[in-house]
């Protein structure tokens, strides 16, 4: 059988590699898919400890439907933002996003 | 080994080389379609963990909605560069050695712990899990108020994406 190791050891490099995104790429929309990428991984935890830890409770499998529904709002919001911020400024590069940064 | 293991073993491996082209490849539509394949392979972590539910939602919410929507705003508005440059940063060796550290940090400190290498319980009826699953999403004992507050906020987060999407003539 797969010990829950295994599931938090990929959960852990596959939040890593979504930090790694959100921290490295300069284009907005790609630091979004990073997040997509953090996000899974929390899902997979969560279920997994549901799973090995207390199949009993519910709770686990519930929070990781919450967690679909605020990233869908997040993806919704953020690339409508993108797309109202390139048509004012014409980019969306973060490092050139830089009206508040002082 | 048992075949679950190898399945466990071909999906992660394949989940976590496209989630490293999704954070490195050149073309955002290469990546979004990368992560396609990555979230598709979580869906399939999700069924070897029992909760086949999540796996559909998985298929039906990540890669059905996000991923496409993903998709059609770095093909249908300019927010994409058109020419080939690093989409990544100059100084990337510095998130990458944050990461490299994290991962670390993170299996350490897990592996400190008894729980980690716990084998997987037996439940005594799969279907019972998904007859609970939603009777508690929508019980007022349970998870109602959690769940009615993710709808209204998936309507709100919808309304004001539009709202912030439109273009005043």
């Amino acid at each position: 059988m797969i010990p829950l190791s295994w599931y938090l050891i990929f959960a852990a490099a596959l939040f890593s590699i979504g930090l790694f995104g959100v921290l490295a790429r300069k284009n907005a929309v790609a630091i979004l898919l990073g997040v997509e990428l953090m996000l899974n991984a929390v899902n997979v935890n969560l279920v997994a400890f549901w799973r090995y830890r207390a199949p009993n409770m519910i709770a686990g499998q519930a929070f990781a439907i919450m967690i679909f529904a605020v990233a869908a709002a997040e993806v919704a919001v953020g690339l409508s933002l993108f797309i109202s911020i390139y048509r004012r400024r014409k980019t969306v590069v973060a490092n050139e996003i830089d009206l508040m940064k002082w | 080994m048992t075949l679950l293991q190898f399945v466990f073993l071909v999906i992660a491996a394949v989940t976590l080389l496209s989630a490293a082209l999704v954070v490195s490849s050149r073309n955002l539509v290469h990546a979004a379609l990368w992560l396609i394949v990555s979230l598709f392979g979580v869906a399939v972590l999700y069924a070897l963990l029992d909760a086949g539910f999540l796996a559909v939602v998985q298929v039906v919410v990540y890669i059905g909605a996000i991923a496409i929507l993903f998709v059609l705003v770095v093909m249908l508005s300019p927010v994409a560069p058109k020419d080939n440059r690093s989409q990544v940063d100059a100084r990337w060796w510095l998130p990458g050695v944050l990461s490299v550290l994290l991962f670390g940090g993170l299996v350490w400190m897990l592996s400190l712990w008894q729980g980690f290498t716990s084998e997987v319980p037996p439940v005594a009826d799969a279907n019972q899990l998904l007859v609970q699953l939603g009777s508690e999403l929508v019980s007022p004992n349970a998870y109602v108020l959690p769940f009615e507050l993710a709808s209204v906020l998936l309507v709100a987060a919808m309304i004001g994406a539009i709202w912030v999407a439109w273009e005043r003539k």
